[in-house]
Parts: C-alpha cells; sequence; structure tokens
C-alpha cells in the first residue's frame, strides 16, 4: 500500500501521520519481517540457495516505501535499491509470494526470472529499476533518472538507498558530484542504512565519522542523521526531506542507523542477534500510546504468517528455469523506450 | 569527403533531429571544445560532464531507464577500464531484470593506435568489450559506414560500443554519406568550428539523410579466391593494401571488413572461407585472449575440413602498452609488411 498521489501534481503533500497510518506501519513492518524470516527458514530447509535481507531495517523502509511517489515515468520516483530494501518494496505493495519464488529461483519470480539472488527487484510499472549485487553503483546511476526528472518537472525524484559500507565506494562521491553542478542540481534523495557493518568489518573501524551523511557537507548537500529504528522519527525525516527535495530539486542525503537483527546474509548463519529490534520497540509504543491491545498485533502476525504459509505451498510446486530459459533476454528486439 | 569524425557528427546531428537522442556528454564533449576529436561540435544535445568516467556510464544508464537516448563518451578507450562493472551492469539489464528493462544507450569511444599515443592513447578494447555480454559492438574503418553504424546504434534498443578508430579520425572517405554536400570545402564550412572565439559560432547542417549499416553485417572490400582476411577498424585499410600489393603477385585475397564485431557477421565470412581453404585474422589488440582468436575457432568449428592450411591471426605484441617511440609501436603493432607476409604465408601453405 503506497500512500502515493496523482501524475500530476506540482506540489506534493504528504499523507497524514494519524493513528491509521500508524498501524499500516506496523502491518507492513510485521509483512516485511515475516517475508523475510520465512526467506530464512526457506534457505535453511534446502528452498533456496543464498539469503540475504532487511530484517531490521523495517523502521527505516517501511516509510519510505509509505511515501513513494509511485507510478511510471518522470513524473513519479524513481527507485535505485539496495538488496535490504524489501521493507520498500514491500510497503509500497509487492507481494511477498514474489520473494518466496526468487528465493527459490522459480521461473515464475517476476523480478528476475530465477536469476538473481533474493531481494533483487525489478519492477517498471513502480520505476524500480533492477537492484545489482553491487553495493554501490546505484548511487551514479540515480543522477540518471534525476537529470530526466529535472527537465520533465513535476515532484518526482530518484530516491537511492545504499548502506554504510557502500559509501565508502567512488559512486557515492559521484552522486554528490553530479547532483551538485552548479545550475545543474538534481533532485535526489541520497539514502544510507547504517547498520554499523560491512560483511564482518566494523564501520568504525573502516569509516572516520559516524555521521556518514556529512559526506554531504563538502558538496553543500543538506543532509540529516536519524534513528532509523523509530520509524515515526524516520517518517518524519523522510518527509522533511522529500519535501525539499521535490521542490527545491536538490539532492539530501539522509543516514538512518539501523540493526542487522540476522547478519550479514546467510553465509554468516542468519541467526538473530542482540541488536535493537524496531519492530518490537514500535509495538511496545502503539501499545503504550493505546493505539492497539496485544491481541490485535498478534492477529498481524497470524495473518501474514498464514499468508506466507499459503505461499511457500503454491511457490514449491511452481516450475523452475531449464534450457529454453537462458538464451531469453539477452537483446531486447521491440521498440526503444523504458 | 567528409572524414571519419565529421561522419560521426553528421550521425548525431540525425539522431538528434530524427532518432530521439536526448543527451551526448562526456569529457569535453560539449562546447567549445566539442570532443578532442571534433566529433560533437555543434551539436544540440551536447554537454560536459564531470571527468568522471563511471559517472559518465552510470548517467547513461539512468537517462536511459527514464526513457532518454544518450549516446555517452569515453574520451579514449584507454580510460574505459575503471567501469567494467557498470558496463556489465549495462549489458545485464536486460537478462537479469527477466526482459522488464532495456538499456537503449550507445557508448562511443576511440581506440587503438597510430597516433604516437603512447601508453594510454593507445590502446585496443575490442577484445575486453565482445566479453561484455548484452552489448553489440561495432568499429567502422570508413566515414560512411561510420554514419550508417552510428545511426543503426542509436535506432537499436540495446547497449552498443561504438568503437572509432583513433587513427581514421581525420581520414576523409571514399564515398558521399547521402545528403552530404559535394564540396568537402563547403562542408568544412558548414560545420567545422572555427579555432579560436567560438562562442557566436552556429553550424550549418547538411541535410544529410537515414542511411543504415545494419549491425551484424559485414562487407566485402576485395574479392578474391586465394585467401580470405578479415580485419576491421585501421587496420582494415593495410589488409586492403597488402592484398593489392599481392594481386600484383598473382595471390589472390578476399578481405571482409567485419564493421560489427558482436554479433560477428559468421555467415559471411563462412562462405568466404569456404571459398578460399584459408583464413587470417588482423587486429592490432594484444595477441592473447584476441577477439580474432574466436573468429578463428568459430571458423574451426563450422569450416574445419574446407581449410587448406591453418588459420593465422596476426595481432599485437603481448606487452603491457604501446610505447611512445616509433621502435615500439612498429614492433609491437601489425605494419603492413607483416600483414603482406602474413597473408602470403596463409595463402601459400601447404600440407
Amino acid at each position: 500500500m503506497a500512500l502515493s498521489g496523482s501524475p500530476e501534481l506540482t506540489r506534493w503533500t504528504p499523507p497524514v501521520l494519524d493513528e491509521a497510518c500508524k498501524l499500516a506501519i506496523h502491518n507492513l513492518m510485521v509483512k516485511s519481517r515475516a517475508c523475510e524470516e520465512a526467506l530464512i527458514r526457506m534457505v535453511r530447509t534446502g528452498h533456496g540457495y543464498f539469503w540475504i535481507g532487511s530484517p531490521g531495517e523495517e523502521g527505516f523502509g517501511v516509510p519510505l516505501g509509505m511515501l513513494v511517489h509511485k507510478g511510471h515515468g518522470p513524473a513519479f520516483d524513481y527507485l535505485h535499491l539496495h538488496y535490504r530494501s524489501a521493507p520498500t518494496v514491500l510497503a509500497m505493495g509487492s507481494q511477498p509470494i514474489d520473494l518466496l519464488r526468487q528465493m527459490r529461483s522459480t521461473v515464475t519470480d517476476p523480478y528476475s526470472k530465477g536469476r538473481n539472488f533474493v531481494n533483487h527487484f525489478a519492477i517498471k510499472p513502480w520505476n524500480i529499476v533492477p537492484v545489482t549485487p553491487t553495493i554501490e553503483t546505484q548511487y551514479a546511476v540515480a543522477p540518471g533518472t534525476a537529470l530526466v526528472q529535472r527537465r520533465h518537472g513535476g515532484v518526482g525524484i530518484s530516491i537511492v538507498t545504499g548502506g554504510d559500507a557502500g559509501s565508502a565506494e567512488g559512486d557515492f562521491y559521484s552522486a554528490m558530484n553530479w547532483s551538485t553542478r552548479p545550475d545543474q542540481e538534481l533532485p535526489v534523495l541520497m539514502l544510507i542504512a547504517h547498520n554499523g557493518y560491512g560483511i564482518s568489518t566494523r564501520a568504525e573501524r573502516v569509516q572516520n565519522t559516524r555521521e556518514l551523511n556529512r559526506r554531504g557537507d563538502g558538496f553543500g548537500i543538506r543532509n540529516a542523521m536519524v534513528d532509523g529504528n523509530d520509524p515515526i522519527a524516520t517518517w518524519n525525516a523522510l518527509v522533511e526531506a522529500m519535501d525539499y527535495v521535490r521542490h527545491e530539486r536538490k539532492p539530501y542525503i539522509l543516514q538512518g542507523n539501523v540493526s542487522r537483527l540476522y547478519g550479514h546474509s546467510s553465509s554468516s548463519g542468519a541467526s538473530l542477534l542482540d541488536e535493537p529490534d524496531c519492530l518490537s520497540l514500535y509495538e511496545a509504543r502503539l501499545l503504550r500510546e493505546g493505539l492497539a491491545t496485544a491481541a490485535e498485533l498478534k492477529a498481524v502476525w497470524d495473518r501474514w504468517h498464514d499468508a506466507l504459509n499459503d505461499a511457500l505451498h503454491q511457490v514449491i510446486e511452481e516450475p523452475m528455469p531449464d534450457r529454453q530459459h537462458v538464451l531469453q533476454h539477452v537483446f531486447w528486439d521491440g521498440p526503444a523506450g523504458n | 569527403m567528409a572524414t571519419l569524425a565529421q561522419a560521426i557528427r553528421l550521425a548525431l546531428h540525425y539522431g538528434e533531429e530524427h532518432l530521439g537522442v536526448t543527451d551526448i556528454f562526456g569529457e569535453d564533449v560539449g562546447a567549445p571544445l566539442g570532443g578532442v576529436f571534433t566529433c560533437t561540435q555543434g551539436l544540440k544535445t551536447a554537454w560536459n560532464s564531470p571527468l568522471d568516467e563511471r559517472g559518465i556510464v552510470a548517467t547513461a544508464l539512468g537517462i536511459a531507464y527514464a526513457g532518454g537516448k544518450p549516446v555517452a563518451e569515453i574520451q579514449f578507450c584507454d580510460y574505459i577500464y575503471n567501469v567494467i562493472d557498470l558496463l556489465k551492469l549495462c549489458g545485464n539489464a536486460h537478462w537479469s531484470s527477466a526482459g522488464e528493462y532495456h538499456v537503449p544507450m550507445v557508448l562511443m569511444t576511440p581506440v587503438g593506435a597510430g597516433i604516437h599515443g603512447s601508453m594510454y592513447h593507445s590502446h585496443s578494447f575490442e577484445s575486453m568489450a565482445t566479453h561484455i555480454q548484452g552489448w553489440k559492438v561495432v568499429m567502422p574503418s570508413n566515414a560512411k559506414d561510420a554514419y550508417g553504424l552510428m545511426l543503426s546504434a542509436i535506432a537499436d534498443p540495446n547497449p552498443v560500443l561504438f568503437l572509432a578508430p583513433k587513427g581514421l579520425m581525420r581520414a576523409k572517405g571514399e564515398e558521399h554519406i547521402p545528403g552530404e554536400p559535394e564540396d568537402e570545402r563547403q562542408l568544412h564550412q558548414m560545420i567545422d568550428a572555427p579555432v579560436g572565439d567560438r562562442q557566436d559560432w552556429q553550424p550549418r547542417w547538411p541535410a544529410v539523410q537515414d542511411y543504415r549499416v545494419p549491425i551484424g553485417q559485414a562487407r566485402t572490400c576485395r574479392k578474391g579466391s586465394d585467401v580470405t582476411v578479415v580485419g576491421y577498424g585501421r587496420l582494415l585499410h593495410l589488409c586492403t593494401q597488402a592484398a593489392d600489393q599481392l594481386q600484383e603477385q598473382g595471390i589472390s585475397a578476399e578481405v571482409i571488413d567485419l564493421r560489427t564485431l558482436y554479433p560477428f557477421d559468421e555467415q559471411s565470412v563462412f562462405a568466404s572461407v569456404r571459398k578460399t581453404g584459408r583464413l587470417l585474422v588482423v587486429n592490432e589488440d594484444t595477441e592473447v585472449t584476441n577477439f580474432g582468436e574466436h573468429v578463428i575457432r568459430r571458423v574451426l568449428d563450422e569450416c574445419f575440413y574446407d581449410l587448406q592450411a591453418p588459420p593465422k591471426l596476426v595481432a599485437g605484441l603481448d606487452v603491457p602498452g604501446v610505447g611512445l617511440a616509433w621502435g615500439y609501436e612498429k614492433n609491437s603493432i601489425p605494419q603492413l609488411a607483416d600483414i603482406v607476409e602474413a597473408m602470403r604465408t596463409v595463402a601459400q601453405s601447404q600440407p
């Protein structure tokens, strides 16, 4: 469920963060967490080769997905995502079963036809360009879509996400430089989900500051840092950042500090770690503020668990790619233009 | 006749006017220089980028994703090596996304030796380029083909790498581009920027016409019966010169200009080899894991029993670079005498 406006917008007004919206945030955070935990179970039970994903980043990713101006073409937001973006894409309205398909590498996987690791999306109707296994290149590509959006006008922006490790690459610098050429500033929202690690290497050993958003200071890019484990604070920070990028048509860097609840990937065990859990924290808040009861919150979990179980039973019966699929989509022979 | 650089410029102009080109960009591509070889002078969508090859390719990819039609330039292919992973992403986006996205972009870059370019203005790139899947790769040997290949590259909905032999940039064509003025001085006055202050200069474009060289279609430059010679780019001209010399000595060489390296015109090569029974491939890239080895392998696959002699590759020496002193270049890059000798050897080889 993305709370998006119409393609004709010249001013963007964010959705109201009311009680219903706060409960919607919870529902989508559970949707994403339950999905990711199902994916981890799949790889442990032989229904997939490798898992990499985003549990612990729901507080940062779900508000982003809900605030995206969703649609196709330069009037809408382009999303240059990395492989910890399930909360965002699921919040935009994608179905968990499609991630299960990608995990199992079925030919029905709509994002890659069983070719890519899980969480590597490509959804043209929503301007989600192909997610790549490289952790940084998306930063350098985003100015390209933003350039078209600058010419197009309106409120569409290019949103690019990555991690703290990816921000160490030169492509992060390229994105800042290309977005701030004199009189050619670009509407790029650069997001850093700082989980404190690059695989096993702690960020403080290889980055000279925790505040990676401050890299933008040298380019005159407005920037901020937010507790990404707090979806309400993230929502408000994103609204401020998006309002600026959509209307000033200039870049902005927002860093969200998040947890990495299951480690880097299945290669490091994908076991639950002792880090702050944004979802537990948010549920405690909803209970404290009287917005939901424990039974109501549990019902949300039960609903997604049931849906995912049904989805898994369906997916394991679906066909796998075969020889006939290998040569498909090497070249496109239709009309040019995305 | 237009030079190869002028032909590229005319094609890009045609692309802007008729084929939807939205951006022509790279280092020094826009005014005032219009490209270090002048290929982009006066073009209305040309602009200067930061000196950032990764940013150039990545931005082109983004423009293509957003519905634009970019033609980006890496100023010399010698500086393309730090963007290999981005070239991979351009080439695999369609396949990895199961057909969801495609990448209609052209990347052009000058290649090869022949201008005393030293270590970093003399590289060849076709062997690496043809190993990056999802790209089509073209390389003209003359101005008219440069024009026709560029139009085909622009019209193609896939990423196309346009390799321009830098040693031929100033070479005049032998055939007119459709719509090109008869008088080359007139063309010069119309589209070449003046030396010095160019602030108020505007080109006057001739009404060039749609002319395409289909991607994947080779051209037979010399008909012959004793040996098939496959070349492209700058050394293609040495191949035809060598063929002319040997013709006087009674050796008849058939010379094929591949024009497209991926996908290369296998059928034209196979047909010629089946006729001559002998094959020589010529290029100036370094010899180990050379694109010519692929051509030979495909000929062995399909024409083994038609061969009367071992196929041969004449290519650049396997050394780290092309040295500046002429003694380095002439002894590491194939010269006319090398090609003549190789052609004679293959043509006269007996079991």
